[in-house]
């Protein structure tokens, strides 16, 4: 009798807490990917704004390769393709290369219409002061860029929570793993999924907000 | 260590995969129907339609673009039976991308609908047009025209997104490349072949919106 | 005017005011046009002359004084009646407004088809009958952006007229175009109150509106200061306003 009672007398609290602590893990994998995928990301940047044609290809051939197949395929390759070449895989380590790579092409993409959208004359200008290319990116267009550039990758790093939600299929217990494990456990998916559909959505909210704010102080700016 | 891929296996499976490719383009075909008809009504609402329900419009398309689809499609398959709404898992798939792409496409065509100049509803209200007729007639078809590009990469999206549908069983393609590595365990070859395949998706689907756009949506009557 | 064939009134405007927030732009309108008149309003810009024409169709609300079209009252809530009125009401923009995602043809047959209910072949010999009028026959086809500016209008002056108005609404048709195109636009505004069409134009074409018009009406502050036939208004100003409004005109 006190077994039943103990196993059907899950709380709305009891889940709510566990889903919480699961939820770290998606704020913990959605920054590895973030910040990750934006390093990667400017270093694809650099290699996409120099004048060699051939690197200026491979690297959009990169960016249309992630923004062009399913994420869901892009965790599987990661974590079937490490275990091939004999490294030893978690859902952990998969999960975080894949999404960073993932990351790295959007964010790749997203700055580098941020640098097209700078005038030709800026770069024109700082090349007749003698600035070498490195330094005309990095002192005269870069922070250009990176002024218009901030809204839209506050705005993807929501596209990256919600990415994360995806590594669960892997076996990486988050927030959406974690919210299946415990409707097996309780059988009552409904106030479990609204649970952790309300978790992303806090989560999720706050930065859209923030990336509108942003965006319409720019536009603000610009006039 | 040799790495050695072997993909005969997997692409014997082909007619396994040809239902795959079936599936996911059915999917993508439905959930594009129908979800740029649920945007356009929402977008419509949204900005002409009463006062009262432009709040719910808004809760949707933030409820929904701050949430996984995966969480989504979970919600509707298993959590919508507890409340007494039982659906197969491809009709759950369809809905969920449904109201998935209907969240987006509402924002897309509404920012379109917003760029209508003034003169043109003026003009077509002088020719004695009702409000309804000004909209289908007047501002819908270039409202759709402007933002046909974006309404297109977000019906990728969605059908990139429904890679996930393979987790509640519906046979979309990803399903069929976990049915092929179960059946020879080559894991890696048959997610690459997938991925693949979604590639050619991807840029088929582009190309046929394209061109369907031109064709039926905006240009009815051109040439 | 030699030949007044219908002395009826067509417009009826009685005590007209409206504003923009604190600011009055129409401060108590009297005015009456007579069916068949064709009617000049001059002014400064900010005098209200285009606010007074956008009230006629209901563009915009007026905030007290009566509008009355052939005798109908102006109901700015009643949707419905804004459309009958409307049929009787043709008007034409600055800025042409033809709709860019049909042909010359279709912006000009939509209106019958979908508000008169003409048949989709009446309706187009009617649009090639009015684009034969104004010079465009071989264009039915086109699509807007592949006109020039005067084209344009000329085909949105068959747009108007197809819905056979009984009252015509320029508001500056000519301000937007380059200075070569806008004698095609003017002779077949011309062709137009020949022919007997009531016309009410806003413009800045002082020759123009001398050589066409009944009735010239000078707006000032809202209100209408002065009126009267084109040679003793142009010839013999009696307010300073007037006289000021002309002289930078020419100067």
């Amino acid at each position: 009798m006190y077994l039943v009672r103990r196993v059907v007398e899950f709380s709305i609290w009891d889940i709510l807490r566990n889903l919480l602590l699961a939820a770290r893990w998606t704020i913990v994998l959605s920054l590895i990917a973030f910040v990750g995928g934006g390093l990667v990301g400017l270093g694809l940047l650099v290699v996409r704004t120099t004048q060699m044609r051939v690197l200026q290809r491979a690297v959009s051939i990169y960016v249309s390769l992630f923004q062009g197949t399913p994420l869901l395929m892009q965790l599987f390759l990661a974590y079937f393709g490490l275990a091939l070449f004999g490294v030893e895989t978690s859902a952990w380590t998969a999960a975080a290369i894949a999404l960073t790579l993932y990351s790295s092409a959007f964010l790749c993409e997203i700055w580098h219409g941020c640098v097209q959208a700078i005038p030709k004359g800026q770069w024109e200008a700082a090349q007749s002061l003698a600035l070498n290319f490195l330094e005309q990116l990095r002192f005269i267009v870069l922070p250009q860029a990176a002024r218009i550039a901030v809204p839209p990758t506050v705005g993807f790093l929501v596209q990256v929570v919600k990415g994360t939600a995806l590594a669960s299929v892997i076996g990486f217990v988050e927030l959406t793993k974690a919210g299946t494990m415990i409707t097996n456990a309780t059988f009552k998916p409904f106030v479990v999924f609204t649970c952790v559909g309300l978790l992303y959505f806090l989560i999720c909210y706050p930065i859209s907000a923030y990336a509108r704010k942003l965006e319409g102080q720019l536009h603000v700016y610009s006039r | 260590m040799r790495v050695a891929l072997e993909f005969f296996p997997v692409l014997e499976e082909w007619p396994l995969l040809l239902t795959g490719i079936a599936w996911t383009l059915l999917l993508t075909a439905a959930s594009t129907f129908f979800g740029l008809l649920l945007g356009t009504v929402c977008a419509y609402l949204r900005t002409q339609g009463p006062e009262w329900c432009r709040p719910f419009i808004v809760g949707y398309v933030e409820l929904i673009r701050n949430t996984p689809f995966i969480v989504q499609l979970f919600f509707i398959f298993f959590a919508l039976p507890a409340a007494g709404i039982r659906l197969s898992a491809e009709v759950a798939s369809v809905l969920a991308m449904v109201i998935n792409l209907g969240a987006y496409s509402a924002d897309i065509v509404r920012a379109g609908i917003q760029a209508t100049p003034r003169g043109q509803i003026e003009a077509a209200l002088s020719l004695s047009l009702t409000h309804r007729q000004v909209f289908t007639r007047v501002v819908l078809p270039p409202a759709l025209q402007r933002v046909w590009p974006a309404l297109v990469s977000q019906i990728i999206i969605v059908m990139l997104g429904s890679a996930v549908c393979g987790q509640i069983s519906t046979e979309e393609l990803s399903y069929a490349a976990n049915l092929i590595q179960s059946r020879n365990f080559r894991a890696f070859e048959a997610f690459i072949v997938a991925t693949v395949l979604y590639l050619v998706l991807s840029v088929f689907v582009r190309h046929f919106f394209q061109w369907f756009g031109r064709r039926f949506v905006f240009g009815a009557s051109r040439g | 005017m030699s030949t007044v064939v219908d002395s009826t009134t067509a417009i009826d405007i009685q005590g007209l005011y409206k504003s923009f927030g604190q600011v009055r732009v129409l401060n108590g309108i009297d005015l009456k046009i007579a069916a068949g008149e064709v009617i000049a309003i001059i002014g400064k810009s900010g005098s209200g002359k285009s606010t007074l024409l956008r009230c006629i169709n209901g563009l915009e609300s007026f905030d007290s004084g009566q509008l009355f079209v052939q005798g109908q009252p102006l109901q700015y809530h009643n949707a419905k009646a804004m459309r009958t009125l409307r049929q009787q009401v043709g008007m034409i923009f600055q800025s042409f407004n033809l709709f860019p995602h049909l042909t010359v043809g279709q912006n000009i047959m939509l209106a019958p088809t979908l508000v008169q209910g003409i048949s989709a072949q009446n309706a187009k010999t009617r649009a090639l009958e009015l684009l034969r009028r104004v010079g465009l026959a071989e264009k039915i086809d086109a699509f807007p952006e592949q006109l020039s500016g005067g084209q344009q209008q000329r085909v949105a002056i068959a747009r108007a007229l197809a819905m056979s108005p009984s009252v015509l609404l320029c508001d500056e048709i000519t301000s937007a175009l380059d200075p070569e195109l806008v004698g095609e636009v003017l002779a077949v505004v011309e062709s137009l109150a020949r022919d007997g069409m009531t016309l009410l134009m806003v413009t800045h074409e002082m020759g123009f509106a001398r050589k066409v018009s009944d009735r010239v009406i000078f707006m000032h502050q809202g209100r209408v200061h002065e009126q009267g036939a084109p040679e003793t208004l142009f010839q013999y100003p009696r307010t300073p306003e007037l006289v000021q409004f002309l002289s930078s005109l020419t100067s």
